[in-house]
């Protein structure tokens, strides 16, 4: 197809030299270099390019930039590089472009959905909160979550998002300015330049593709006496001259955060990321600046009537853009119905395009000033007190039946129609920084009110309009903030405008003839088609705050954030309460307030750089022998060691059977060490866990009980003395959070006490050798340890060496049997365990996983502080009474064990179940009750924490905890499964050796 | 995201650095053996939560690892002072814009 809409000159953003052919929809077009998708349509003649969200009425491009409602589109450009919901206003367009259009089925022109249309007096606001309430003929909600939910979302909706894995690379990045100024438009740029003349670090991000904002579309205003595109082009030279400056197009800023950090987004231009992917397509900048400009801006609102809606209904400024950037006529024959001189411009503008101009019918009750004199000059009609009526042409506009005066009522045939409701003052970034808004009753806007943070508004984003005024304001905002940041200014500059008065006006909200007709559709939001009528409803329906009525008509919301609509929204719902609109007040304003894609707020961290993987040093040795591995935390555990043809379940038995009847060789590496070192570690140790150890010899070890103040049970680990001032502490996995409440107390309750804390995890290699045979399997290996039992007996620690290897070698059991375990550093943890494993073998023992370590410690009864403790568990409701010190004045938590909760009889206890049938495995977290059948609403007795299969017992075992357990032993209990209560035995929590003689060897 | 100054490494740092470490100047008691249930109860869970300068404690935990004190306003994220444990907490001129 040929540009029809192309203007035969003109357009200061593309390059007619630089032909490029992309597709919509399928369909090969042709466009040029600075085009985007948009201007490239409309130059093409293509004025349908969307389908509504919920009525699937036909859309055309009604912005210019990032507030573009209806023109989503989705981009493909090969496997997992598809992105949705694109802005066709904002996609640059490359030679090969493949857009399509959404929401639509089958095609955009005959799109099924429509029938929603037709069927939209069912589907007014908050419809599917009232209609689709049942029926619930199985179970609750069953209707909604089966039928409607999933309906509705097929047919409402924007893009669909893709499917595979995003190829492409991002990346977050800190940085650092004394200046920021967010926009390079006049007020941006005037800013800019004094801001670098101080010397200041000065950024300037802008989110187009090019700086400039309204100077480049602007070819009747002088600056300096020198046309705008000229005096922009200087000054851009100059900022680009200057070191301490950095110009940053295609960069958004979504988000003004705390203590002035406001984050960016930075995208590649599309060409440069095919020429080389590597390169990272989006970057987000958390820039902390000491001082900030916001020049962002003002956004055209449009007005609201019926089918407002229609292809070919644009706003005057965005027509006036893409004349001036692109070269494109919006239209041929063109209406422009205005409440704001600046449609004038844009007016003046087509005009002298060649584009034939209907009528300017204006709103107000009089069109005066120098905009409309000019338009009268140029010999153009000019109506006021104008109403539109109706709109003719459903995929596009064909003509308007308005009345204005002179005139009255009438029917003009067009097909385009330009309108403009004034200008929204985008202050989204200053509301995130917390800086309250004020109502301008005269110009009918929030703008800035009094800054909370280290920032100030200039230009049309503070409501000042004119291109003078809006000049000059950044110029004294630039030297304003290098001033702040400790720079001296220069002095003020002069900035001469000719051509450019100031335009004025504005209207909010709906004419009468519209309130209150709920048979007109006239769209208020179009990306969530949200009528008048709906605001109505939502206001009649009670909902009276904007937050309420925003989230009852879904109004603002979406990739456009309200960006048309909320002004509008707001005084039609001011309107029907006969309130002020600053009593109404405005929704809160959140990041981003453009979409900012997943990919830029992941940056790097993917995969195992978002979730690193800790292995230990026998890791890749587990893995050779087809290991199963487990997550705990971020630490890779071997589980089991399957071997040919074995399930887990045959895996596990025979390895806790070897372990039990000849030897077993575990990876304990990923256990917390703590080295507590000094001249009071021991005093220290004394306050930190329950148990005493002021008296423990060096060479022996304890078990440690370590509890929060509140009492209840956090860690335990085994403490070895090794040294009157050294200590060896082993923690669970999660050991960061223990070493970090040590030292919470030692540098701050306890900072008198002469004590250096080390995490040593990753220092040592853990080694354990567990079962009856253990002592002759390490026997070869180590030298410097008589291991006979009185010379090394149980909980006892030694420097030794073993395989010639430096070593601290610990005699400790978590499964009951005769036990060691070997500490080696790490470097040497795979050949200390190669050598340790070949005795093993000699000795017809096995390598084996967590999943046996937990069966083994569950047959004695030991506990997992988190599984079997839940944060709200005592020693004594443990059963560990025995571990406390009872002479120590004080330890963290001694005085919460004395509080009444924590000391009340009938508290959950430890204690074992067996089933009454052997061979059943109860659910871990199944609930345990005293009948078979409880009254629905009645309390549990308790839960079940470690439930599994014991080989050493030939039946299934389980540990609970149970309210009053120790006074329940025998009694018959009954635990919850899905298929029913089943009945158990309470028991000892201790199904294996009880007294201990397997230890004691 | 804040930023904090660390009185040990005498630099600001990103929030991330740091853990943040509840409500600081709740001492520990002396003797807890010699206080009552409610006054215990209430230093274990009792925080003053207010609308205005708030003192807590931050650990500079990818840092120095050392605990500190900062005195926050929780309206405006403004960090008012920031100093070692122990020291008192300091007074807030009259005129600093909180």
């Amino acid at each position: 197809m040929t540009q029809a809409h192309r203007a035969p000159a003109g357009g200061s953003a593309i390059d007619r030299a630089r032909p490029i052919s992309f597709t919509f929809d399928g369909v090969a077009y042709a466009g040029y270099e600075g085009d985007t998708l948009a201007s490239a349509l409309l130059a093409n003649g293509v004025r349908l390019v969307g389908r509504s969200y919920k009525y699937h009425r036909p859309r055309g491009i009604v912005a210019a930039g990032p507030e573009e409602p209806n023109a989503l589109v989705g981009v493909a450009r090969g496997p997992g590089r598809f992105t949705p919901n694109l802005r066709a206003t904002e996609v640059e367009l490359y030679d090969g472009l493949a857009a399509t259009s959404q929401n639509r089925w089958p095609t955009l022109r005959f799109d099924v959905g429509a029938i929603n249309n037709v069927l939209a007096p069912l589907i007014g606001a908050g419809f599917y909160y009232k209609t689709f309430m049942g029926p619930d003929w199985f179970g609750p909600n069953w209707a909604w979550k089966r039928l409607y939910e999933p309906f509705i979302r097929r047919a409402a909706g924007l893009g669909t998002a893709p499917r595979e894995p995003d190829p492409d690379r991002y990346h977050r990045t800190f940085d650092h300015c004394d200046v920021l100024i967010v926009g390079a438009g006049p007020a941006g740029l005037a800013a800019a330049r004094t801001a670098a003349e101080s010397g200041a670090d000065v950024v300037v991000c802008d989110e187009n593709p090019a700086p400039g904002g309204s100077l480049r579309a602007e070819p009747r205003a002088t600056i300096d006496g020198q046309p705008a595109s000229q005096w922009l082009a200087e000054t851009l030279d100059a900022l680009r001259a200057a070191p301490n400056v950095r110009l940053m197009p295609r960069t958004q800023a979504f988000g003004y955060y705390a203590q002035n950090l406001v984050a960016l987004s930075e995208r590649l231009a599309e060409p440069d990321l095919l020429a080389d992917p590597e390169r990272p397509r989006e970057r987000l900048w958390r820039m902390r600046a000491r001082e900030v400009v916001l020049a962002t801006g003002a956004i055209e609102r449009p007005l609201v009537f019926a089918d407002n809606d229609r292809p070919g209904i644009m706003l005057a400024g965005a027509a006036r853009r893409y004349l001036n950037l692109h070269g494109v006529k919006v239209g041929e024959r063109v209406v422009i119905v205005t409440a704001h001189d600046e449609a004038y411009r844009a007016t003046l503008d087509v005009h002298e395009a060649g584009v034939a101009v209907e009528l300017i019918a204006d709103l107000r009750d009089e069109a005066a000033g120098p905009l409309p004199e000019a338009a009268r000059a140029a010999g153009l009609r000019v109506a006021v007190k104008a109403a539109i009526h109706e709109v003719e042409g459903r995929a596009g506009i064909t003509a308007v039946r308005l009345s204005a005066h002179p005139g009255g009522m009438r029917r003009i045939a067009c097909d385009a129609l330009l309108v403009s409701g004034g200008w929204t003052p985008s202050v989204h970034l200053f509301s995130q920084s917390r800086g309250r808004l004020a109502f301008d009753e005269a110009a009918q806007v929030f703008r800035p009110g009094a800054s909370v943070q280290r920032e100030r508004s200039a230009g049309a984003c503070n409501a000042t309009f004119g291109l003078a005024d809006a000049l000059a304001e950044g110029d004294a905002a630039g030297g304003a903030a290098a001033e702040a940041a400790g720079f001296a200014a220069p002095g003020a500059r002069a900035y001469p405008v000719e051509g450019a008065p100031t335009a004025q006006g504005g209207a909010l909200g709906a004419p009468l003839h519209v309130l209150g007709d709920r048979r007109v559709k006239a769209f208020v939001d179009f990306q969530n088609d949200v009528c008048v009528k709906d605001v109505e409803l939502a206001v009649q329906e009670g909902l009276r705050s904007i937050e309420h009525v925003k989230r009852y008509t879904t109004t603002g919301m979406a990739t456009d954030q309200g960006k048309l609509s909320n002004m509008n929204a707001l005084a039609i719902a001011a309107a029907i309460q006969k309130k002020p609109i600053p009593e109404v007040g405005l929704t809160t304003f959140r990041p981003p307030c453009t979409p900012v894609t997943f990919g830029a707020f992941a940056g790097l961290a993917r995969d195992e750089l978002f979730d690193p993987i800790r292995k230990t040093p026998i890791h890749d040795w587990a893995a050779a022998r087809g290991a199963a591995f487990e997550d705990v935390s971020l630490w890779k555990r071997a589980w089991y060691f399957p071997r040919e043809g074995e399930s887990m379940r045959e895996a596990v038995a025979r390895e806790c059977r070897t372990t039990r009847a000849a030897v077993g060789l575990f990876d304990a590496s990923t256990l917390g060490e703590i080295e507590v070192v000094g001249r009071d570690a021991a005093v220290f140790l004394e306050r930190m866990y329950v148990n005493a150890f002021a008296r423990l010899p060096v060479g022996r070890c304890r078990y440690g009980l370590m509890l929060t103040e509140t009492g209840f049970v956090m860690d335990d680990g085994v403490v070895a003395r090794l040294a009157a001032d050294r200590f060896h502490v082993t923690a669970t996995t999660g050991a960061a959070r223990v070493l970090a409440h040590m030292e919470d107390y030692l540098q701050t309750e306890f900072a008198d006490l002469e004590v250096w804390l080390t995490s040593t995890t990753e220092h040592w290699a853990t080694i354990a050798v567990q079962g009856p045979k253990a002592r002759e399997t390490i026997a070869p290996l180590v030298d410097g340890v008589d291991l006979a039992g009185d010379a090394f007996p149980h909980m006892s620690v030694r420097d030794a060496s073993v395989c010639g290897v430096p070593a601290r070698l610990m005699r400790v059991s978590f499964t009951g049997e005769l036990g060691y375990e070997i500490n080696v550093g790490s470097a040497y943890g795979l050949d200390v365990w190669k050598a340790v494993f070949a005795e093993v073998e000699k000795h017809g023992g096995c390598a084996y996983g967590t999943e046996a370590t937990h069966v083994l410690r569950a047959e004695k009864g030991y506990v997992i502080v988190g599984q079997e403790t839940d944060g709200t568990v005592t020693p004594s409701d443990l059963g560990l009474d025995w571990a406390i010190g009872k002479a120590k004045a004080d330890f963290v938590g001694k005085r919460s064990l004395m509080l009444p909760e924590l000391a009340r009889e009938g508290r959950k206890q430890l204690v074992g179940l067996m089933t009454e049938d052997p061979t059943f495995v109860l659910e871990e977290g199944a609930q345990v009750t005293a009948s078979a059948a409880p009254l629905v609403g009645s309390p549990a007795l308790g839960h079940v924490t470690s439930s599994y299969r014991s080989p050493a017992l030939g039946r299934s075992i389980a540990l609970a905890l149970i309210a009053g357990g120790r006074a329940r032993m025998g009694a018959r209990v009954h635990v919850s499964t899905p298929d029913g209560a089943v009945p158990a035995t309470v028991a000892r929590p201790c199904f294996y050796d009880s007294e201990g003689a397997r230890l004691h060897v | 995201m804040l930023l904090i100054p660390c009185p040990f490494c005498g630099v600001e740092r990103p929030e991330i650095e740091f853990r943040h470490a509840g409500e600081a100047h709740v001492a520990r008691p002396h003797d807890p053996s010699a206080v009552s249930d409610e006054a215990w109860t209430e230093y274990l869970y009792f925080r003053s939560n207010p609308k205005g300068v708030f003192a807590e404690r931050w650990r500079h935990v990818s840092g120095c690892g050392r605990f500190f004190n900062v005195l926050r306003d929780t309206v405006s994220d403004r960090i008012l002072a920031s100093y070692k444990p122990g020291a008192p907490r300091p007074e807030i001129p009259a005129g600093v814009r909180s």
